[in-house]
């Protein structure tokens, strides 16, 4: 089966999505887990595959790419929107 | 221990290929060198731009980058053509290259009476060679005597999720067998100095790496300007990366996993094994020349766009990121990442980019190879000519 979305390191509590994906839509990541999309997710564009709280780290290639800024819950579209970037650590 | 079907040096370094080299030492012989090769077909022509015109460091810099080009494991012998009055003179490079033991001759142009008389005893001597490093019988030699340069260009959106993750599965392989892996492009690690940093064996090395990646940004905003936002800023929003520490951990994963146990200078040659990190810029053909230089023998090259580029001494394997850019340039690409897309794991993808890299040390052919992606080298420079 064709996924629509990958996780890159096992770590990581996000995916890519390799397709638009509409509000309600199936998200299939390789075989390894199923979930529903709670927002529009665009193309090439990350998805939170885990419960992150509000401070928590957003975990990509096994690295911290931000914390949340919010709850954010699974399916929902992660973006600049919702990512604080501690500029400094860069 | 694992091995590999290799060409033993006299100076206890080890070749995945057995090649004749003819370099000039200057741009104005490589109409000479040109003469030999057309003679000789079995000789890889090394033509390049530099040699003479420049000071300062690039000077010094572009003599390392040739001595250390021609003393490549890959090079079994080298025939160096000068002109007479270059900066970077013959005998010099010459001398150089012969502290490896392989064999190395040297003609000049003005002292040999011009083209013609030069191209006659090149030619000569370029037969001898080939004549006798053919007799060198390969061997078995262990993986760790391997140096491996990674190396991205033509990147696209897939290019970080794909084919990089997958040279990263390569590159701890070839570090759990006690070899060595050089990620460059230090422009592409801006953003990620405190992760590479935390791989670094010693504060000794997070230093060097904070110090190149935070040059490295200067560097591009001199450069670039106001451009400098499409390298060094969040690039494309649009594409869903959130940072630019997210764009570049797409480029490191290259490397893997592994500590970093050196930080070289463009061309240098690393004295430690395992993963090094080489300063250098992100153009990839200046890079590929300053991975050859460090003694690369095999280049890992992954790319989105589809870029065919090869070196003349070096193999290149080329991982694409997609099936629709593996299937439109198939005659120039090696291994399809672009499965993980339709189902394949990371995992499965580096596996096989393993065993495609364990057959090409051993002697097969890579797709730039066959296609004879050789051109011309080009060279990180600092400063214009005068």
């Amino acid at each position: 089966m064709k996924p629509n979305a990958i996780r890159i390191d096992p770590e990581d509590n996000v995916a890519m999505a390799l397709e638009d994906i509409k509000k309600g839509e199936t998200i299939d990541i390789s075989e390894e887990m199923s979930i529903t999309a709670i927002t529009d997710i665009p193309f090439s564009h990350k998805v939170a595959i885990k419960e992150i709280r509000a401070g928590s780290d957003i975990v990509k290639f096994g690295e911290i790419i931000g914390e949340a800024k919010e709850d954010l819950k699974v399916g929902d579209w992660i973006h600049t929107h919702n990512i604080i970037i501690d500029e400094e650590q860069l | 221990m694992r091995t590999f079907m290799g060409y033993e040096r006299p100076d206890g370094s080890a070749g995945i290929r057995n090649h004749v080299a003819v370099i000039p030492s200057v741009s104005c012989a490589n109409g000479v060198v040109a003469q030999i090769a057309k003679a000789v077909p079995d000789v890889v022509p090394l033509y390049h731009a530099n040699g003479c015109g420049r000071g300062g460091s690039d000077l010094l810099l572009h003599n390392l980058t040739l001595q250390n080009l021609c003393k490549n494991p890959n090079i079994a012998a080298v025939l160096v053509i000068g002109l007479g009055c270059e900066v970077i003179n013959s005998q010099g490079l010459t001398l150089a290259i012969s502290l490896t033991k392989k064999p190395v001759e040297n003609l000049i142009i003005q002292q040999e009476g011009g083209s013609q008389k030069t191209a006659a005893k090149g030619i000569a001597i370029a037969r001898r060679f080939v004549e006798e490093t053919g007799k060198i019988k390969k061997k078995p030699v262990p993986i760790e005597m391997l140096k491996i340069g990674l190396e991205c260009g033509g990147s696209d959106a897939f290019s970080g999720i794909t084919a990089n993750p997958s040279v990263g599965i390569l590159s701890d392989w070839i570090v759990e067998n006690g070899g060595t892996t050089i990620l460059t492009e230090t422009t592409e690690m801006i953003g990620t100095s405190h992760i590479l940093e935390r791989r670094a064996k010693n504060q000794e090395i997070a230093g060097r790496i904070r110090t190149i990646i935070s040059e490295q940004e200067k560097k591009t905003h001199e450069v670039l300007g106001p451009l400098a936002k499409a390298v060094v800023a969040p690039g494309n929003m649009d594409g869903g990366l959130s940072s630019i520490r997210e764009k570049s951990l797409g480029c490191i994963i290259k490397a893997g996993s592994k500590p970093i146990s050196q930080v070289i200078e463009y061309a240098e040659t690393p004295a430690e094994k395992g993963v090094i990190i080489m300063d250098g810029p992100g153009y990839d053909t200046d890079s590929m020349t300053g991975l050859a230089a460090a003694g690369c023998q095999l280049i890992v090259f992954t790319t989105g766009r589809g870029n065919p580029i090869g070196f003349p001494v070096v193999p290149v394997i080329k991982v694409a990121s997609t099936t629709k850019m593996f299937k439109n340039m198939e005659d120039d690409m090696d291994i399809n990442a672009g499965a993980i897309l339709e189902g394949r794991s990371i995992q499965e993808i580096g596996e096989e980019l393993i065993a495609k890299t364990e057959k090409v040390i051993s002697g097969e052919q890579t797709k730039a190879e066959i296609n004879e992606q050789n051109g011309i080298l080009c060279m990180y420079t600092r400063n214009t000519s005068f």
